[in-house]
């Protein structure tokens, strides 16, 4: 908005050192309080489920019946026989296996991201930078993939696919990504075209091409770095979406295999014993819901901090 | 605007043949078949069933005979519930499923837009605070866990509404609440952003310098351009309302179509399954449709191309 005379009649503004987007979208960042909490609080769940099976003496699979029985076998309370959060009523340490839950969910989260930029960032580029019969053909089969409705597309793929060796692999969690996955990545797709689309038009755009750099490098180069902001953002939003999709499978039953239990198959069970033991219900469910709100948290920040333009908040 | 309207329209004739080919081959390729129970059925049974059924046919027979019947409007028999159309039990269901979806709407419009409107006008007040708090709740808690505990503090608890069921308005209250908390808070957060993006505009301070009262700011100029983009996603919110509602409709006991949705792909019974997602893709490709329509309707800006 300064005009040149403006700039040079107030010195003191040039002294700032020109500062890069990162640098200046880290600064936005960290001021935002609810961002920086979500993201401590990312770190934190990441750093459970590399090393939840060190911090808890119990294993998610293994049944303490004894003590189940000394408790006139109902799930043992928190705090009880040794059992942080207690016991369902087959003896699984809640803690143990809310933490290999945290571990499914962060893995959930970190695969299905990879697969969407893998397939969405080529597919959207291609379709941005070629343009004519390669983005036609991504436009008609996103309309495809939006009229199924996604929750619902992912739960066919998953009880069609569930009894076959693929549907078995990695305790059923491959099905879980790709199941996701192939829904997710059209979105991506969609937010890189349109990028590519708008980036062709930049004089930066047009002189590479008249020096004659290739197209490859024109837009690894010089178009995907300047459309990264939206990447990052659809990436850390699209990861309570997926937590949140995989929890629905595991509370259907159709996610990963027993005995592995992720947040969505333990809130299915608290739900049986809701009314005589609530802590069943109210454990699982406060992690989904921290797991969710922190993610959501730093992905409303890292979006107002890469976008100002787009900020709710001055 | 006609030939943009009759193009969109024609053009769901094939998204919706895709759809319906996806499904019937993910759904034929899945090991299984509709005739598993609990206890096994003799072997010369199922070969009469299957004979009786055509499941022997090739798959494009199949298919083919599927799609025949649908165009007539016959959706096939059941294959679980022997001797029950398809029809019927679409029938019976679709209504509740719809006017739950629609109850859930209303209420997540009613609520979501004014709590949005007031927390941007009242930013970082009490309002705001409020508003970010019902936004937070339906973000963090899925509608499947808030069920649970609407039932255990309401039902079990309080005894204020019944714990299932759909027989009259207190029953319709538990379930329209844990299927809208979640729209609410998307469209609250969502109306919030438009309307502090159209704070800054040139029109509002132009309103403000003409010194008009600010009632009249904010609902002729601020509200009405804010709610712009929010239109945009109540299609996709809508459809999400009437195909996401089978978990909440499994957990009350609601005699709505949805339940059936999880059985039917779990006991292969491929007709009530093809019907469930034929109607459900319509229902979401409609709304895409309407809202796409109806954007450029209310946006004079905006182009048919």
């Amino acid at each position: 908005m300064a005009t040149r005379t403006q700039s040079l009649e107030a010195p003191a503004d040039l002294q700032h050192k020109p500062t890069s987007l990162w640098r200046d979208a880290l600064g936005r960042l960290v001021k935002n309080r609810l961002a920086v909490v979500g993201g401590i609080i990312v770190v934190i769940l990441v750093f459970l489920a590399v090393f939840g099976p060190f911090l808890t003496p119990w294993n998610y699979a293994a049944q303490d019946l004894k003590s189940v029985a000394a408790n006139h076998n109902a799930p043992v309370p928190p705090l009880k026989f040794g059992h942080l959060f207690g016991t369902d009523n087959l003896g699984h340490d809640l803690f143990s296996r809310l933490l290999d839950g945290t571990r499914i969910s962060m893995t959930v989260a970190l695969v299905v991201q990879v697969v969407v930029l893998f397939i969405g960032i080529p597919i959207g580029a291609a379709a941005g930078w070629f343009g004519g019969r390669i983005d036609n053909l991504l436009m008609r089969f996103t309309d495809v993939v939006y009229a199924f409705p996604d929750l619902l597309f992912v739960i066919l793929l998953s009880v069609s696919l569930k009894d076959t060796w693929f549907g078995n692999a990695m305790d059923g969690l491959l099905l879980v990504f790709v199941a996701i996955g192939v829904v997710a990545w059209v979105t991506m797709a969609r937010i890189v075209r349109g990028q590519i689309l708008s980036l062709k038009e930049t004089e930066y755009v047009e002189a590479a091409r008249a020096i004659g750099v290739s197209d490859f490098k024109i837009v690894t180069r010089h178009m995907l770095p300047n459309a990264i902001g939206p990447v990052i953002v659809a990436v850390t939003l699209g990861i309570p979406a997926a937590i949140l999709t995989e929890a629905v499978l595991g509370f259907l039953g159709i996610g990963a295999n027993p005995p592995r239990a992720s947040w969505g198959t333990l809130i299915n069970t608290g739900s049986q014993w809701m009314s005589s033991t609530p802590h069943l219900l109210v454990f699982p469910a406060l992690a989904i819901a921290i797991a969710l709100l922190s993610f959501t948290f730093l992905g409303d920040g890292l979006r107002d901090a890469l976008d100002p333009k787009l900020r709710g908040k001055q | 605007m006609t030939a943009y309207i009759i193009r969109r329209v024609l053009w769901l004739i094939p998204v919706l043949f895709i759809v319906s080919v996806i499904t019937f081959a993910l759904m034929h390729a899945a090991p299984g078949g509709p005739w598993q129970r609990e206890k096994p059925l003799p072997p010369a049974n199922v070969a009469l069933l299957n004979e009786k059924y055509g499941l022997n046919d090739p798959m494009p027979v199949q298919y083919l005979r599927w799609a025949g019947n649908l165009v007539t409007g016959d959706l096939g028999p059941s294959y679980k519930y022997l001797g029950r159309d398809v029809n019927d039990m679409v029938a019976d269901g679709w209504t509740i499923t719809l006017q739950l979806g629609v109850m859930a709407f209303v209420l997540a419009v009613l609520l979501g837009i004014p709590l949005g409107v007031i927390a941007a006008l009242r930013q970082n007040g009490a309002p705001d605070y409020a508003a970010t708090a019902v936004s937070v709740i339906g973000i963090a808690i899925p509608s499947f866990v808030l069920s649970y505990l609407l039932v255990l503090v309401f039902a079990s608890g309080m005894h204020w509404f019944p714990t299932g069921g759909w027989k009259g308005p207190n029953t319709w209250v538990m379930p329209t609440v844990a299927l809208a908390a979640f729209p609410i808070a998307a469209i609250a957060r969502y109306t919030r952003a438009s309307m502090l993006e159209v704070t800054r505009r040139d029109y509002v301070r132009t309103a403000q310098s003409k010194g008009l009262k600010e009632r009249t700011i904010v609902v002729i100029h601020m509200i009405r351009n804010a709610l712009i983009p929010v239109v945009t996603i109540l299609g996709p919110i809508f459809a999400g309302l009437v195909t996401g509602s089978f978990i909440i409709e499994k957990i009350f006991y609601i005699p709505g179509i949805g339940r059936f949705y999880i059985d039917a792909i779990s006991q292969r019974d491929y007709g009530v399954l093809m019907a469930m997602t034929m109607l459900y893709a319509a229902v979401v490709a409609i709304m895409n449709l309407v809202v796409d329509i109806g954007y450029a309707w209310i946006d004079p800006r905006i182009r048919y191309n």
